[in-house]
């Protein structure tokens, strides 16, 4: 598989680990592809935007990353951004863990809303980051994206979705549950008063997030080899009591299936989400 | 109401065999139940049934998730845990009543959706959102009653209604006790435990605001007296149906939205 670069910075790692002269750095420096298990030396994988070489699996990015690589420069203006979430049924630990995060990852919540630009065009964007929580979604998660699908109503705007999360965050218990219902009713509503939202799949879309909100995009797309469901590979090998193949519940597969309209490389996204904007009729802000 | 049980008694009784299930309530509550099958797309879920019946003498489209009562019934329903053909006969069910100006009853009882691989490849997750989405403004009242257990998304999917009752001993979570225990410390054996800090009672859903109505059992609870506990659900229902109806529909509608949308606890 051509990526020579990696292959041969990876070849003298490995000649180094058997020589039995590696460095500190050798250990550091790789990443493991979750799909193809194969070894990646970290400054590569972040050039290529945390894409594999090997299988061209779309690893996970961070918010900030996300932005930069898919609107227009400084053109993000974050809505909410002060929100944060209380602990309504009082569970142990639930509110040092997320003052932990909160100072670990600089985000507030696992998602961060607000409008931008893409190729000229506004829209309002979500985009969910697993780091905080396993992007589960709790209070503040339904609140802001419920909100930001409000003000694209109000607003005539489209929506575009990064998708990330393991589905409803338990240690908010049934108020979790609800964000499901909260978040897919402002949904309806924009999509009944004629505006287009795209959701974009990336790893992982499972639970809760995928039984709301996520399955509902006019338009559905997903990163390459990202992991799509709505039950945990667990739980189901635990009910069927066998091992599931390694491709169950890829991009690919659900897309097999008929739950998602296109497969689109990172390196191709901004280009096809603008270009689908323009297809709906949005067009470059003047001025 | 007998404020003592915890949780997990509660759960332990909602488990319980000989606890009715909605093929006991059905011929009490209901006069002329007419069963409809499959969702023109796959299938026909055993999980969840549907139809038309009387109350009171009005028509009503029943929608209800079925649990067995024994192993042989349990088998054949799935252990009321719906396959997406399930949900998507429930959504089309739900349809036709609001074409023919039907209230919705939904009557929840399920660990949760089926996790299996035919369930993933025919779209759970697809399946549920677009139920939760189009019931929020299907222009028809509904009302569900969670008679058992209410488990997860799978649940919620007849859950977005006007108006939310659960039975004394019944429950409602993010995922089974035994899920949750499993999800957050690898360990489904402290079920128990979970099941006691989850806030999954009734009281705990009319406190947070996902219920508005706790419909009383009989004291040991609703296998002790059956023609009573069919009685109090009519007699709820009899109440809230004719009061749902008399509502102008873009009104009620702007009310079950806005019952959602209050839920959640955050600080700006």
């Amino acid at each position: 598989m051509g990526d020579s670069k990696t292959l041969d910075n990876f070849f003298d790692v490995v000649k180094r680990r058997f020589n039995g002269n590696k460095t500190e750095e050798d250990d550091r420096e790789t990443v493991k592809c979750p799909r193809c298990t194969s070894v990646i030396l970290l400054e590569r994988y972040e050039e290529l935007h945390r894409v594999c070489p090997n299988c061209n699996y779309h690893g996970r990015l961070s918010c900030p990353e996300r932005i930069e690589i898919t609107v227009d420069k400084d053109s993000f203006k974050e809505l909410d951004s002060t929100m944060i979430s209380c602990d309504p049924i009082e569970f142990p630990e639930y509110p040092e863990k997320q003052q932990e995060l909160r100072e670990k990852t600089g985000l507030k919540d696992a998602v961060v809303t607000g409008t931008a630009l893409i190729k000229g065009i506004p829209a309002v964007i979500g985009i969910m980051d697993s780091r905080y929580m396993m992007g589960s979604m709790g209070s503040v998660v339904g609140e802001k994206i419920t909100r930001a699908f409000e003000y694209a109503t109000e607003n005539g705007l489209p929506v575009i979705l990064f998708t990330a999360s393991g589905g409803a965050r338990m240690q908010e218990g049934i108020v979790s549950l609800m964000q499901m219902a909260k978040t897919s009713g402002a949904v309806k509503l924009h999509s009944d008063a004629g505006g287009l939202y795209i959701a974009v799949m990336t790893d992982p879309t499972t639970g809760g997030v995928t039984a709301s909100f996520a399955s509902l995009g006019d338009i559905i797309i997903a990163e390459p080899k990202v992991l799509i469901g709505f039950a945990g590979r667990r739980v189901i090998e635990s009910t069927i009591r066998q091992r599931l193949p390694e491709d169950f519940q890829l991009a690919e597969f659900m897309q097999e299936h008929g739950f998602v309209d296109m497969i689109v490389d990172r390196k191709k996204m901004r280009n096809t989400l603008a270009h689908l904007l323009e297809l709906h009729g949005y067009s470059v802000k003047e001025g | 109401m007998d404020e003592r049980k915890t949780a997990w008694e509660r759960l332990t009784l909602v488990h319980t065999k000989g606890r009715p299930t909605i093929r006991d309530y059905i011929p009490l509550i209901f006069d002329g139940f007419t069963e409809m099958h499959g969702d023109r797309l796959y299938g026909d879920d055993s999980a969840i049934t549907g139809g038309i019946a009387k109350l009171n003498g009005t028509p009503v489209t029943v929608i209800a998730q079925v649990k067995g009562r024994d192993i042989n019934e349990n088998k054949a329903c799935n252990f009321a845990m719906p396959l997406p053909e399930g949900y998507r006969k429930a959504l089309r069910l739900a349809r036709q009543a609001e074409k023919f100006h039907r209230p919705v009853i939904c009557f929840i009882d399920t660990p949760g959706a089926y996790a299996g691989i035919e369930a993933e490849e025919r779209g759970q997750g697809e399946a549920i959102a677009k139920n939760i989405a189009e019931f929020m403004t299907l222009r028809t009242p509904i009302i569900s009653i969670v008679l058992g257990e209410g488990g997860s998304g799978g649940a919620l999917a007849l859950g977005v209604c006007d108006e939310l009752a659960m039975l004394e001993n019944a429950e409602y979570s993010v995922v089974s006790p035994r899920g949750f225990a499993s999800i957050l410390w690898k360990d489904a054996s402290r079920e128990e435990e979970a099941c006691n800090i989850m806030k999954i009672t009734a009281e705990d859903m009319v406190r947070l605001g996902v219920a508005e109505a706790i419909i009383k059992e009989p004291l040991g609870g609703a296998h002790n007296d059956l023609d009573k506990i069919s009685e109090n659900i009519k007699e709820y229902l009899s109440e809230k149906i004719p009061e749902k109806c008399k509502k102008d529909i873009d009104e009620l509608l702007k009310a079950r939205y806005t019952k959602f949308r209050k839920i959640g606890e955050f600080t700006e």
